[in-house]
């Protein structure tokens, strides 16, 4: 590993992170609107978590711990990656334990484990613009955003509905944060936005190719877009884990051989991990 | 059990590393690229690297191109990825193109003209056949004639067109340029955030558009009017000192293209310009810059907005090769977990028209 020597702390420099926080101040102030930020370039590629990375560095201290998870998982190459990166220029403690962890940066998950008071998860955002695929030109979708104008998204559901029986959005489904804003929640799997809604802990959202930042605070209401005959209802594959027999969590499919055979598995390692040993636990016992 | 869920990340990271660093190198047998090959026999490479990577640095884009094994929007990337560490200590003068010392300086719309017309170093007029003696290390060429330098100054033909004012005057201001590599961008963006973004943008996407408005996807009439490639002193006026100074030289190229304006209700016919500068000898890159300038100015001029060029928001917001590729390229990240998602989702939809189509 190449020295870091010639870094400032965390990577970016101190105005750098002010400003960052100022953009997530007026975040938290305002639930689930889109602050654009200046942006930096990162040494790691737009699309791999550059927001998520840009606000973990602006709020990292050095007594922190830091989980990083992609797809749920601490292990998968990018997570690894990004672990290190904080490792290597904030030489902060880095641990796989949700509940050891102040600050989570995630992409695609929500943990299982409920998060408390005084935890930030950090998500990467990749399209902040929750409307973009409905009006792909930003100054539309920010004139519709200040008229609370959402008339666009809830055709497009009723039009799944009346094609399909039900809505057809299975990840980065669209939420009200506290009544007011439209937001996308990154594409976690619709499983986990429920876990969004009044969680104890504070919610930071960066898109760095995007340029904007937006934040859920803490016990604040969150959403998921539905109609009173069509209620929202989360999906996860109708089997048990594997690995720790959860039928709560939600379920990466193992495609096992040639002729049809898969397994089931949890998503998020650690509750996974933790699971087992508590069986293993219970058996010795 | 016997599926053990999939590990090894680090490891992997370690070994893909390693493995990258062996065939970057090569065969050790073949003597190893020096900086100073790549910058001197690859120029072109590294004037590309500097504008994408918006970066003027010979030294650092001929590493940047080396560690990229030649992948020229990885080498803008690590270039990028290192200009944004750097502290500011402030804003140079604009440079003075006018004052160019000229190595090339064409124009298309006049024969001949003051200063002349200088070809410079230039592919233009080569055959392109390969040529085999390069194939064989020898000697180097011999020096190209000179001719001793002329002292006739060179003024920029729009100059010449504006004095007969045929030439739409640009708006004048001395307020601070905006950047959007420290604010976002807002829409409508003015020039000089237009004309930052296209200077940094790929090549590759600007030419393309650049060409699609002279095939009818927008209403472009282009002339050259000049292009000129030289160099040109940049200067910093030190708070301290209240004058400026001359820190450095820089090697740009400039297009001003002249384009036809059919005039308005308020502004009588007269020619428009396009203009396009790239640090660097980047020809190519400042015609099509010039050329998507020039139609991005649609709205202001009173022209309808139809084609792509002529969309800030479609051109501004993807011309940036370092940001698209890391977005297209992170589709290879692993996305499982939406992927299981739709997989369930497309399951029952599929359960629900099968049961439909029984029925």
């Amino acid at each position: 590993m190449t020295s870091t020597a010639g870094y400032n702390f965390a990577y970016l420099d101190e105005n750098t992170k002010r400003m960052i926080r100022r953009a997530l101040l007026k975040a938290v102030a305002i639930p689930g609107h889109q602050v654009p930020f200046g942006s930096r370039e990162m040494p790691l590629p737009y699309g791999w978590g550059t927001g998520g990375i840009q606000v973990t560095a602006s709020i990292i201290g050095p007594d922190d711990t830091l989980k990083v998870i992609d797809q749920g998982a601490d292990d998968t190459t990018n997570a690894v990656s990004i672990r290190r990166f904080f490792a290597r220029v904030a030489g902060v403690a880095t641990t796989e334990r949700t509940s050891e962890a102040s600050i989570i940066q995630t992409r695609h998950r929500i943990p299982e484990t409920p998060l408390r008071e005084g935890q930030i998860l950090v998500y990467q955002v990749p399209m902040p613009e929750p409307l973009f695929r409905l009006e792909p030109r930003v100054t539309e979708t920010k004139r519709m955003h200040a008229l609370a104008d959402y008339g666009l998204m809830h055709v497009k559901l009723y039009e799944d509905i009346a094609r399909h029986g039900h809505i057809a959005i299975s990840y980065n489904y669209p939420v009200m944060v506290n009544g007011r804003y439209l937001m996308a929640p990154s594409p976690i799997p619709a499983f986990d936005n429920p876990k969004m809604d009044r969680m104890p802990a504070l919610q930071l959202f960066g898109a760095g190719r995007e340029k904007r930042i937006y934040a859920v605070p803490p016990y604040t209401p969150v959403r998921s877009l539905d109609f009173e005959d069509h209620p929202f209802v989360p999906i996860r594959a109708d089997a048990a884990c594997a690995l720790c027999g959860s039928r709560e969590s939600y379920l990466d499919e193992v495609v096992t051989d040639d002729r049809g055979g898969r397994i089931f598995v949890c998503s998020d390692t650690d509750y996974c991990r933790e699971r087992q040993a508590a069986r293993r636990r219970d058996a010795a016992e | 059990m016997a599926y053990v869920a999939v590990k090894g990340g680090e490891q992997a990271i370690e070994n893909a590393h390693a493995w990258l660093a062996e065939v970057r190198r090569g065969d050790p047998a073949v003597p190893e690229l020096s900086l100073a090959q790549i910058e001197q026999q690859m120029s072109l490479a590294v004037d590309r690297v500097m504008a994408e990577g918006s970066c003027y640095d010979r030294g650092l884009a001929a590493l940047a191109v080396k560690q990229a094994r030649g992948d020229l929007i990885e080498a803008a990337f690590l270039l990028r990825a290192y200009r944004t560490t750097l502290p500011r200590f402030g804003a140079s003068l604009p440079v003075d193109t006018g004052a160019m010392r000229v190595r090339r300086r064409i124009s298309a719309t006049y024969k001949d003209l003051p200063g002349g017309q200088v070809l410079g170093p230039t592919f233009d007029y080569t055959h392109r056949l390969l040529d085999f003696a390069l194939a064989a290390e020898g000697e180097p060429p011999p020096p190209a004639p000179e001719a001793p330098a002329e002292e006739t100054a060179m003024p920029r033909v729009t100059g010449i067109l504006a004095q007969e004012g045929l030439m739409a005057p640009e708006a004048q201001s001395d307020a601070e340029p905006g950047d959007l590599t420290r604010q976002p961008l807002a829409f409508p963006a003015d020039r000089s955030l237009r004309l930052q973004a296209l200077a940094r943008g790929d090549e590759g996407f600007l030419l393309a558009l650049g060409y699609s408005t002279q095939r009818g996807y927008g209403n472009a009439h282009p002339f050259v009017g000049e292009i000129r490639m030289g160099e040109v002193s940049v200067e910093l006026v030190p708070p301290e000192l209240g004058f400026p100074i001359e820190i450095g030289e820089i090697t740009v190229t400039e297009c001003q293209m002249v384009n036809q304006f059919a005039g308005s209700k308020t502004e009588p016919p007269q020619f428009t310009r396009g203009y396009g500068l790239v640090f660097g000898q980047g020809e190519r890159k400042a015609m099509a810059m010039a050329l998507v300038d020039r139609s991005l100015r649609s709205a202001e001029l009173g022209e309808e907005a139809t084609a792509p060029a002529q969309q800030q928001e479609f051109v501004l917001y993807h011309c940036d090769n370092v940001e698209a590729t890391g977005f297209v390229e992170h589709l290879k990240l692993p996305h499982y977990v939406d992927f299981q998602s739709e997989l369930e989702k497309v399951r029952q939809m599929r359960a629900t028209a099968m049961r439909e189509a029984a029925e």
